[in-house]
């Protein structure tokens, strides 16, 4: 465990979300620690997405409140929140297809340098100075997650394990302070995978805390530091992977009780 | 990156300064350069209509109108106020500028055919108001006597002058629309175009970035109305109805909406073609842009623009 100091950086206080009258988060509460990579885990449909949508701005929740660095930020919308130093990668690839790889991460950068629409059209020379800063910052996040020699690419034409990592990238570039991130392993092979959770590993070694959904056991398992797991938009576990593991509760939440 | 090569638009501006030239040299086609004109008013459009389609990945059925208030704002404050046109034009801007601001703020929440419809109503709303406040703009009669456009003592009354004032203008979008597309704003608006929850994750601010292109294009149609009006010196109704709205939609869809050059290649196509080449299918004419339509998105969906890109593909086999 290498926390930085014993400091919530993210707070969920009593966090209520219905659609409708279907309740997919109850009065939910947990902290994340500075500098640590926590994991939530629960079976399908319980509640794992909505929470990182609330959390990252998709949608306020009804009741409750979400805290990052000691300030509620859960009336903000998803732009506010990056700009607060929260970033995100999305369940179902949500990458910039139209795009290049380099273009798609140079966007990440979006947050940390904003021209004026005005500077952009007359190219001003502080408009130049920004882009050619964001080129270089891109081109060092690509060679960290190892996709440098696929800048000039298109970013649909990547297989899913690397546009797995591209979106990684992506919210790296941000450079946030808490990076959310919905289950980077679904869909890869196991090399990728392993891939996967040691680039998790280098981001949480740069002082990002890292929040998880994940369903690949062994990742989890390997990587967290503390793991939360939901079911039917409850918490029914909490506490370090070995403890969860053995949890009664987890198990009948998985594998169903015995009769 | 998205680099815009620099080459072809040197080539494009050597021949928009040759072209009156070159028409004066052959009498068949002495008149192009009247028809150019337009073209150039079109284009203006188009370059804004673009950046707002092709790039930011909205759609407006309502371009028209905004034409419409920037021609009707320069008529009325011209023959009925006398004001000189150049500020006309700029009060057609900063009307339309706050018309679009209005319209967009709401309508712009919504997404695809719901997007489609509210800027279509807006655009028949407009269209009808420059028919019925007829004390305003003379109703379907329309307005005569604008005054043409001259500046500290240089008069553009004829063709080729205000051919060169129109496409000065129009390079001068253009270029400008370029950097946009070339810079991060233009990154921005293509991540919008591609997946808005992940523009807005990256700290794209999404509503901001479409309302700031849609009052830029709209501003660029209220200048291309204002360029109109004081060029025909009269103005009616029927040039800012619906179906000019969709005429500028096949213009980009025509040239490439994907592609900045196919705004340009859109617009002086529809022109010539609706100027000139079509002139003996009069009112059939309709059918034939229905045709071009349909054929063009089955076959070249990235329009002319794309041909290019498909004939380098076959070499590369």
């Amino acid at each position: 465990m290498n926390f930085v100091e014993e400091e919530n950086i993210l707070e969920i206080n009593r966090v209520v979300m219905t659609f409708g009258g279907l309740m997919a988060l109850s009065n939910l509460n947990f902290q994340v620690k500075k500098g640590s990579i926590k994991a939530i885990i629960g079976p399908n449909g319980s509640g794992k997405t909505t929470l990182f949508n609330i959390i990252t701005g998709s949608f306020p929740p009804t009741k409750g409140t979400v805290r990052f660095k000691g300030r509620s930020i859960e009336h903000l919308k998803a732009h506010k929140i990056a700009d607060r130093g929260i970033s995100r990668t999305f369940q179902t690839v949500e990458l910039f297809g139209n795009m290049t790889v380099m273009e798609n991460v140079m966007l990440g950068c979006h947050t940390q340098v904003r021209t004026s629409f005005m500077a952009s059209g007359f190219v001003l020379p502080q408009s130049r100075r920004k882009e050619k800063r964001i080129r270089e910052n891109a081109l060092k996040i690509l060679k960290f997650i190892g996709l440098a020699d696929k800048f000039k690419d298109s970013a649909d034409s990547l297989p899913l394990g690397e546009q797995k990592l591209l979106e990684i990238g992506r919210a790296l570039a941000s450079e946030p302070e808490l990076i959310c991130l919905d289950e980077p392993a679904a869909g890869l092979n196991e090399t990728e995978t392993h891939m996967a959770s040691s680039l998790i590993k280098a981001i949480n070694a740069k002082g990002i805390t890292v929040l998880l959904v994940e369903h690949d056991m062994k990742v989890v398992m390997n990587i967290s530091d503390e793991i939360l797991v939901l079911n039917y938009g409850q918490k029914i576990a909490e506490g370090l992977p070995e403890d969860v593991r053995n949890s009664l509760s987890v198990i009948e939440a998985y594998l169903g009780v015995e009769a | 990156m998205l680099r815009i090569a620099k080459l072809p638009i040197v080539i494009f501006a050597v021949f928009i300064i040759t072209f009156p030239w070159i028409a004066s040299q052959i009498p068949a086609i002495n008149h192009y350069t009247d028809i150019m004109v337009f073209a150039g008013i079109y284009c203006l459009i188009t370059i804004g209509l673009s950046l707002f389609m092709g790039y930011a990945g909205q759609i407006s059925l309502g371009h028209a109108a905004f034409y419409g208030i920037g021609a009707y704002v320069s008529a009325i404050l011209t023959v009925k106020y006398g004001l000189n046109p150049w500020v006309c034009m700029c009060i057609g801007m900063a009307v339309t500028a706050a018309v679009a601001l209005l319209v967009g703020a709401p309508s712009l929440k919504l997404k695809g055919h719901y997007l489609a419809m509210a800027t279509l109503a807006f655009g028949i709303i407009v269209f009808i108001i420059f028919n019925e406040e007829t004390e305003w703009t003379g109703g379907p009669d329309g307005m005569a006597g604008i005054p043409g456009l001259s500046l500290l003592g240089f008069d553009f009354s004829s063709v080729g002058r205000y051919y060169y004032l129109v496409w000065g203008i129009v390079l001068a979008a253009f270029v400008f629309t370029v950097n946009v597309i070339q810079s991060g704003t233009g990154r921005a608006l293509r991540a919008i175009h591609a997946s808005e929850p992940a523009a807005s994750a990256m700290g794209v601010d999404v509503s901001r970035f479409k309302i700031l292109v849609f009052v830029y294009s709209a501003v660029l149609a209220s200048l291309a109305g204002s360029l109109y009006a004081h060029y025909l010196n009269f103005v009616n109704p029927s040039t800012f109805d619906l179906f000019f709205s969709i005429k500028l939609l096949i213009m980009i869809a025509l040239g490439g909406m994907h592609n900045i050059w196919g705004a340009v290649i859109g617009a002086g196509l529809i022109t010539f073609l609706s100027y000139e080449w079509l002139y003996y299918f009069e009112e059939f004419e309709v059918i034939v842009y229905g045709a071009i339509l349909l054929l063009v998105t089955i076959f070249l969906p990235k329009g002319l623009a794309g041909v290019p890109g498909i004939v380098k593909g076959w070499f590369r086999k």
